[in-house]
């Protein structure tokens, strides 16, 4: 490969990084709140699947990418809040119950589709990537940064906010305090369960906005499963982000440049790599991560516990 | 009496609520439920591949019941099933001049062998790096799928086959004695209850079984009581990985007599909320697992008959855990109820 080959071949991989981490960055950053209050949502996979149904339907139905997205909202919120009930009302194991919308969310989301989609036309119109004037033009840097859709941009814009809310905010204060000592947050005044839901909420929506990039964006249909593990990747990212958005911001975009490695070293034909040792990569890297991760990554202190008021 | 009520409320809820959803999308529930009920306890054939379904959920579901037992969160017995299925395979097809009393408890053992090492490895990361178990099983679980993707279009393909991606036969030796002609029902059912019982037995009647319980309610009470917490945790992802392994091997040696890609349809989640359902008690497993087993087979013929798309059995499933939650069944086990009956003898 001579040097504009290799120089093509690296602008390929890093335009593909951040569409592929974009699904990450909305689901992790998602639970970094949820996790910072003090729950853990095992389930994104299914909120994610959710997310990217109810976004593909909505806007199939009423050919709007807008209602999509919002759709795609609205079932985040109401998921959202059944597993809120679950988690924090009724202190179930939260283990169990995101057990329980992976499986929801994989089984309800394969039902209606094969209920309501086969034989019909499947494709919609899909969000187009937005070629930003002067920069996008830039050699190498502009594919890479300035051609890119809208979900994506946003996602520079959500860092920002949730990293703002999460650390200058009184609320994000509130989130913080309860995930590492219910009791003592409680004790000055603060709701647990309502900075619980809240902290749920923004995961689970955020999450299924995610799965909306996935087919409102990314691609322009649903198909079964089409989150392929990215929902479970998520979780990984939030602890090699160390529960900060920017953190996982980061960490999704080095999980995006292993898809994209796998992507474009698949579709390299005169390479010997068995594509498999490929898919394997982004599952292997996470692994290693966690493993290089070793004692730095200390969890909220209340993470995966139901407060209980002491009586 | 409430532990064998609430998990029958919480299935007929959870049945309930699924027929809105069929209403909802046009299909009458009736039907299905009763082309579903026919498919799973129509007669003895449709009876014997339940208890075939059942097998790798009940094997699988009372493993995980023991981890869930050690709060270990074991979700990687999908990929444990496989790295057990490849084991099994390989025995199977390299091994060729054993006699079948040999070459089964053989193949058995290393599928068993392989789920087990699968299944310590999460538990070596998480006790040496202290990685979430969730994680590492979930990423393993898509390492042993791809990889057996791998194996069965490369390494391990059917030099007879062409290029279809499987691997040979196992030998005869191998295949599991099936004693209810002309169903396909194999020993590899008698295997998992025998199974399920030694769990019972272990996880109740034995100190092993105490100290694993006694670290999945409170590790830091149980170091101070002498326990050695990183040694059960390794021993809670042995268990359940070994279980899960000798399933992938049983369905290798009773089922399908060579290995495939997606050669498990999803066992290894099924028996999360096998074990879940069961209040991760052994015995109960016996009956969870005949259930889901039921739900998954008979699923199958509705989606054939009726033309329901068996995905449905995802959501039935994920329904009956959160019933089973709301029922308030799920109780968290106190380690005062424990130290109360380590008192008790």
């Amino acid at each position: 490969m001579d040097i504009a080959g290799l120089a093509l071949f690296i602008q390929t991989i890093l335009s593909a990084t951040w569409r592929l981490a974009t699904p990450m960055i909305y689901a992790s950053v998602g639970e970094v709140f949820t996790e910072r209050s003090g729950v853990l949502n095992i389930g994104l996979e299914g909120f994610m699947l959710l997310g990217a149904f109810a976004g593909f339907a909505a806007t199939f139905f009423t050919n709007d990418l807008a209602l999509g997205i919002l759709s795609a909202i609205a079932c985040g919120l109401l998921f959202g809040l059944l597993f809120a009930f679950f988690t924090v009302t009724i202190k179930a194991n939260q283990i169990v119950v995101g057990a329980a919308f992976n499986l929801i969310g994989l089984g309800l989301t394969g039902f209606l589709y094969r209920a309501w989609f086969i034989n019909k036309a499947q494709g919609i119109k899909a969000f187009g990537p937005i070629n930003i004037p002067v920069l996008g033009q830039i050699p190498f840097l502009g594919p890479i940064l300035f051609q890119h859709n809208i979900l994506v941009y946003s996602t520079v814009a959500l860092v920002l906010l949730a990293g703002f809310v999460l650390y200058k905010t009184a609320f994000g204060l509130a989130v913080r305090s309860v995930g590492e000592h219910p009791s003592a947050a409680d004790t000055a005044g603060l709701s647990v369960t309502i900075i619980r839901y809240a902290g749920v909420l923004i995961g689970t929506t955020l999450t299924a906005l995610g799965g909306a990039y996935l087919t409102l964006a990314h691609t322009n249909q649903f198909v079964e499963g089409i989150t392929t593990g990215r929902g479970f990747i998520a979780l990984a990212v939030v602890v090699f982000g160390r529960w900060s958005p920017a953190g996982a911001f980061w960490a999704s975009l080095l999980f995006g440049l292993f898809y994209a490695l796998q992507l474009r070293l698949q579709a390299i034909a005169n390479i010997t790599i068995p594509y498999q040792l490929l898919q394997a990569l982004p599952y292997a890297m996470t692994l290693l991560t966690l493993i290089l991760m070793r004692g730095r990554a200390i969890s909220p202190k209340a993470l995966g516990t139901p407060y209980q008021k002491s009586a | 009496m409430i532990a064998i009520l609430s998990p029958i409320a919480a299935i007929a809820l959870a049945l309930a609520i699924s027929a809105i959803l069929l209403l909802a999308s046009g299909y009458s529930p009736a039907r299905a439920y009763s082309v579903m009920w026919n498919g799973a306890f129509g007669d003895l054939r449709t009876f014997s591949e339940v208890l075939i379904k059942a097998t790798p959920l009940i094997l699988i579901g009372s493993g995980l019941a023991v981890a869930f037992r050690c709060s270990i969160w074991n979700i990687g017995a999908e990929g444990q099933f496989y790295a057990g299925a490849v084991g099994a395979t390989l025995m199977g097809i390299l091994v060729t001049s054993l006699p079948p009393a040999l070459m089964v408890p053989l193949v058995l053992l290393v599928g068993m062998a392989f789920g087990t090492l699968w299944g310590m490895l999460a538990g070596y990361l998480r006790v040496r790096f202290n990685a979430s178990e969730i994680v590492t099983t979930i990423m393993l679980n898509y390492i042993a799928i791809v990889g057996t993707s791998y194996l069965v279009t490369g390494p391990m393909i059917d030099p007879a086959g062409g290029k279809y991606p499987q691997t040979a036969r196992i030998v005869e030796a191998a295949v599991l004695p099936r004693f209810l002609p002309p169903t396909r029902l194999h020993i590899g059912f008698i295997i998992a209850l025998l199974m399920a019982f030694l769990l019972y037995l272990v996880i109740f009647k034995t100190s092993i079984g105490y100290a694993i319980r006694a670290v999945g309610i409170n590790p830091e009470a149980a170091r101070y009581a002498g326990i050695h917490v990183e040694r059960n945790i390794l021993l809670a992802m042995a268990i359940s990985g070994g279980t899960a392994g000798l399933a992938g091997a049983i369905e290798i040696a009773g089922i399908s007599f060579r290995l495939y890609q997606q050669i498990s349809p999803g066992y290894g989640f099924e028996g999360i909320a096998v074990a879940l359902l069961a209040n991760n008690h052994p015995l109960g497993v016996i009956a969870s697992g005949i259930l889901f087993g039921a739900l998954r087979s008979g699923a199958e013929v509705m989606q054939i008959s009726a033309k329901v798309p068996s995905v449905l059995v995802f959501v039935i499933q994920g329904l009956v855990i959160l019933c089973v939650v709301a029922f308030g069944l799920y109780r968290t086990h106190s380690y005062r109820a424990l130290r109360a009956e380590k008192e008790r003898g």
